[in-house]
């Protein structure tokens, strides 16, 4: 077993009561995933791919198979024998509420599709960005003040818009607030739930590049969730194709794009518009 | 030279002298009884009762004669008294099918075994006010032999809601747990809370807020399509284990108004529809807050029933922690004690910030050039 | 005299037995809100039931009590409960601080300090210190527990961002033993710093919201701050005009038409402690200058405003004092 894999995804699945018959939303997926690698879940809506990056965020709970993470203690260093028994790798099942939280303020990253429901709206972006920081036990206001400066000219934000509610903000900047809000505790692993979504083709553009530049500096590893397969090309090493809850085809993003082997991802890569 | 306000206790005897007086309003008009309050206020005696949590007409009556008719000083009184009394235990389940009924009613069908009972009810006289009233002395009714209520009405008139039952076509929701439900008067109510312990805390409730409340679930605030299958009133049997004796005995009759809703039907592939229910129960004849409390009862159980909530009435923490009279009433009005302290500092704290933004106006205006914002009150001693 | 018709501090055995049980679940977890059966009492909700539950609790036939609200003996809440606790115990009641081996407030910490021995009850409207911020209980239980504070510190980061200062004046949360977050009653933050290591063993009562919570002696409690915005306490530019106290909290009122303020201490017995050692203050009002600031910009400024003898009157005229204050 490779130790510095970070993320490692088998067979999970998730079923729900759906009026009056139980669906699988997603089922049977598996993967691993290393540190620095960026993973794109791909498909139409209803796919499964959503339910899949809450399985993996310990959001849900899987009902089918498990998903092992390489948790670190509060020290930063790996995790002693975990509950698998395999070096570093933990079952998120066997976590206590109470690390799950950490975990995910501290290691992890979410960027949510709707900005809104990634940010405390009611709190300046300055807030925002502090937070984790400030929930770790910062406690120096012009030391936050200044990461929260910093970070917003990384994410390429005005930072005379500190002070500013993010109900002020464009919809791309709230996009780029959220980034901030998540990488400012260096998390090892990032999930992304259509960050490009709804925004202008052009701000598309300009926060993939964004993100690109981030993922690279940072050696981050990340699971995005997308219909846009020109974000998968452009973000991701490896891609999942997704369709009716089941992985259909998955590998290296340019042979998935290039050669696609199943029908439906034939589909899907010939009906994307070409400029 | 300053002298500080003395006499704190004088001033409250005095205050206790003028309530006196405020109470006993015009002298030379006759003392109002007890009695009277008991048997021609009924239905304000009955809120008293219900909210009091405490079945005692004549208590009830006096307390709303303390309280000079303000009913939710009277439910303070009543509640306040329920403390001292020592407990024996509680008794058996009341059996509400077994009712000596002076009113039954049902919308859901043109006629049910038993028949309607219109009773003694507002619901069909014309709200005109009746000067006849004002005259001294007894109306025309009196001294004629009362119309003897719930006479010639069949023995058994089992509810709507059990005939759906037996049919099939209405739930009929179990404890989720075997352990005795808790008591609300005993210890304080903690979220999530099980339908038993909601229905207590329902039962005390404010009328006024659970009528609210169950009239924005028929404004759209989360529909349930309420129907009343059955609302009756009447007098119910309260029986206790005796443990010497080893089986049930009566201790007496309460009079009680009992709502039951059928509301909107769920069910999927594997269970079939059935309707589902709300359910109030008030002392006495409080059938508006028999009804409400149904209603509320019904949209608090969207959890349990798998619906989406949306709407404050669904809110189980927001609408059981406002429901009680006492506490709303005692928090809002303990704005009347003294706050001046934490009102000086306030105070303070406004002055300062007035004044460090003067200063940087001033500052601005005398240098004609913009100021970064560093607050002045950085450097504040 | 003690009223025989109830039992000894009104509450029947069996109540005080469970209030106690969580008292000294309280103790042994600073700082925790335990949930306690509160009873309806003879007091509204709100007026401090549940400060008087707990001393109705703890009370014994040679305690001797004082009763404080708002930092005095004769308010008339204080009154009220001073003679409530009169007739259902009738224990020895006194103003004196020193003397008391109970002390029930209301908004206050006395200005003596406290002793070893001593058990100081405070009524407390709202347990929860992160109400405000998150209304829910099932989700501020679930912060607790986590020990979850972040939207706290959000909030303290929020107000120095916008306002300059942190806004909280009064109930100004703390950390007690370095674990839970605790509200301190609506005391004024003046008063927080008395909590710290304090030889008394101080008790919380909330009977509206049903919660019991303990500091005891010896215990560190820390006001929430930034390490470069120091949790600082008020301070006058007056001194009590009784007592000439300069160290205690000043009550402010209004002593005529003109908005002449007189400063007194709060704590009615520590003024009067100080009155009978011989010390004095100015005896005097002080007058405050009707309008402390210019008019904002574009309010009667220039255009159109005629500038009369009136006008003239509401320019301040600055003391020397305020001129620093404002620079």
């Amino acid at each position: 077993m490779n130790d510095d894999l970070l993320l490692s995804v088998r067979g999970a699945g998730k079923r729900f009561m759906q009026g009056n018959r139980l669906r699988w939303a997603c089922r049977d997926v598996s993967f691993d995933l290393y540190p620095g690698e960026v993973l794109a879940v791909v498909g139409e809506s209803g796919s499964g791919k959503s339910t899949l990056l809450r399985l993996l965020a310990a959001r849900l709970a899987c009902d089918e198979g498990s998903v092992h993470y390489d948790v670190r203690d509060e020290a930063g260093t790996a995790a002693a024998a975990s509950a698998a028994g395999e070096a570093g790798l933990v079952d998120l099942a066997q976590l206590s509420e109470a690390r799950l939280r950490w975990l995910a303020r501290t290691d992890w990253g979410f960027v949510e599709q709707h900005a809104r429901d990634g940010l405390r709206m009611n709190v300046s972006g300055g807030a925002n960005i502090g937070e984790r920081m400030m929930a770790l036990g910062s406690r120096h206001y012009g030391k936050l003040r200044g990461q929260a400066l910093s970070w917003m000219e990384r994410v390429e934000l005005d930072v005379d818009r500190i002070d500013d509610l993010p109900g002020t903000y464009s919809g791309g900047m709230q996009q780029r607030l959220q980034i901030a809000r998540n990488l400012v505790t260096h998390p090892r692993l990032v999930f992304m739930d259509e960050p490009t979504t709804g925004l202008d083709v052009s701000v598309q553009a300009r926060l993939l590049d964004l993100l690109r530049e981030l993922v690279d500096q940072l050696q981050l590893a990340a699971v995005i969730v997308t219909h846009d397969l020109a974000v998968a090309r452009l973000l991701a090493h490896r891609m999942l194709v997704m369709k009716d809850g089941q992985v259909v085809e998955q590998g290296l993003t340019d042979r998935v794009l290039d050669d696609p082997q199943h029908a439906y991802t034939q589909l899907l890569v010939s009906s994307v518009l070409t400029p | 030279m300053y002298v500080a306000v003395k006499g704190g206790a004088a001033a409250i005897e005095a205050s206790w002298r003028l309530l006196a007086d405020q109470r006993r309003g015009d002298t030379t008009l006759a003392v109002l009884s007890v009695a009277q309050i008991r048997e021609q206020l009924p239905l304000a005696v009955d809120r008293v009762m219900s909210e009091g949590s405490l079945y005692d007409p004549e208590l009830a009556a006096l307390a709303i004669k303390q309280a000079s008719g303000d009913l939710i000083e009277a439910i303070f009184l009543l509640r306040a008294y329920r403390t001292t009394l020592p407990r024996f235990g509680y008794s058996l389940p009341m059996d509400t099918a077994r009712m000596q009924l002076s009113r039954r009613v049902s919308a859901t069908f043109k006629d049910v075994p038993g028949g309607q009972v219109l009773g003694a009810t507002y619901d069909y006289t014309q709200r005109l006010l009746d000067f006849a009233l004002l005259a001294e002395g007894d109306d025309e009714n009196a001294g004629q032999e009362p119309l003897a209520s719930g006479q010639g009405l069949p023995v058994s008139m089992p509810r709507i809601n059990a005939l759906m039952a037996r049919e099939g076509l209405m739930e009929t929701p179990q404890p989720t747990s075997q352990t005795e439900p808790g008591d609300l008067t005993r210890d304080p109510l903690m979220f999530p809370a099980a339908r038993p312990l909601r229905l207590q805390a329902l039962a005390r409730g404010d009328e006024g807020w659970l009528l609210a409340l169950g009239y924005s679930t028929q404004r759209g605030y989360a529909n349930s399509h309420p129907f009343a299958g059955e609302i009756r009133r009447g007098k119910v049997a309260v029986e206790i284990m005796a443990d010497e004796l080893g089986f049930a005995i009566d201790i007496g009759d309460i009079e009680v108004t009992e709502c039951q809703m059928i509301n909107q039907f769920a069910g999927n592939r594997e269970h079939p529809p059935q309707f589902t229910q709300g359910y109030g129960l008030a002392f006495g004849g409080a059938e508006r807050k028999s009804m409400a409390m149904a209603l509320v009862d019904r949209s608090l159980r969207a959890g349990e029933l798998g619906e989406l909530v949306t709407s404050p009435a669904q809110d189980e923490e927001f609408v059981l922690s406002h429901a009680d009279s006492l506490e709303a009433s005692g928090f809002v009005q303990h704005l009347k004690l003294p706050h001046y302290v934490d009102f000086q500092s306030e105070l303070e704290l406004v002055r300062k910030l007035r004044a460090a933004h003067a200063g940087e106006q001033h500052a601005r205006a005398d240098d004609g050039q913009a100021i970064a914002p560093a607050p002045a009150i950085q450097k504040a001693a | 005299m003690m009223d025989d018709n109830y039992n000894f501090g009104f509450l029947d055995e069996r109540t005080k037995k469970m209030i106690r049980r969580a008292m000294l679940k309280a103790v042994a977890i600073p700082g925790y809100q335990v949930p306690f059966g509160s009873r309806e009492m003879p007091f509204a909700y709100g007026w401090g039931t549940g400060g008087v539950q707990v001393t109705a609790s703890v009370i014994g036939r040679d305690d001797v009590l004082k009763v404080i609200d708002q930092g005095a003996d004769d308010t008339t809440n204080a009154v009220n409960i001073r003679r409530f606790f009169a007739r259902t115990t009738g224990v020895t009641t006194t103003e004196k601080t020193a003397q008391a081996s109970i002390i029930q407030t209301r908004h206050r910490i006395p200005e003596t300090a406290l002793e070893e021995g001593q058990v100081i009850v405070f009524q407390v409207p709202m347990p929860e210190p992160l109400f405000r911020l998150e209304p829910r209980r099932r989700e501020t239980i679930t912060m607790h527990a986590l020990a979850e504070y972040g939207l706290m510190n959000v909030k303290l980061y929020e107000d120095i961002a916008q306002l300059g200062a942190i806004s909280r004046t009064y109930d100004y949360p703390v950390l007690v033993n370095e674990r839970y977050l605790t509200s301190p009653s609506p005391i004024p933050k003046f008063d927080n710093p008395k909590m710290h290591m304090n030889p008394a063993l101080q008790l919380f009562g909330a009977g509206r919201e049903k919660r019991i919570y303990a500091i005891p002696p010896y215990t560190a409690v820390r006001s929430l701050d930034f390490e470069d915005h120091p949790f600082e306490v008020q301070r006058w530019d007056h001194a009590c005009a009784l007592c000439g106290a300069a160290d205690s909290f000043l009550d402010e009122m209004i002593v005529d038409d003109e908005g002449s303020r007189l400063f007194v201490c709060s704590d009615s017995d520590y003024c009067g402690e100080r009155r009978d050692a011989g010390y004095c203050g100015t005896q005097q009002a002080v007058h405050m200058p009707v309008n402390l600031l210019p008019l904002p910009l574009g309010e009667g400024r220039g255009e159109g405003r005629e500038e009369g003898p009136r006008a003239e009157a509401l320019a301040p005229t600055l003391s020397q004092k305020e001129r620093e204050v404002i620079q």
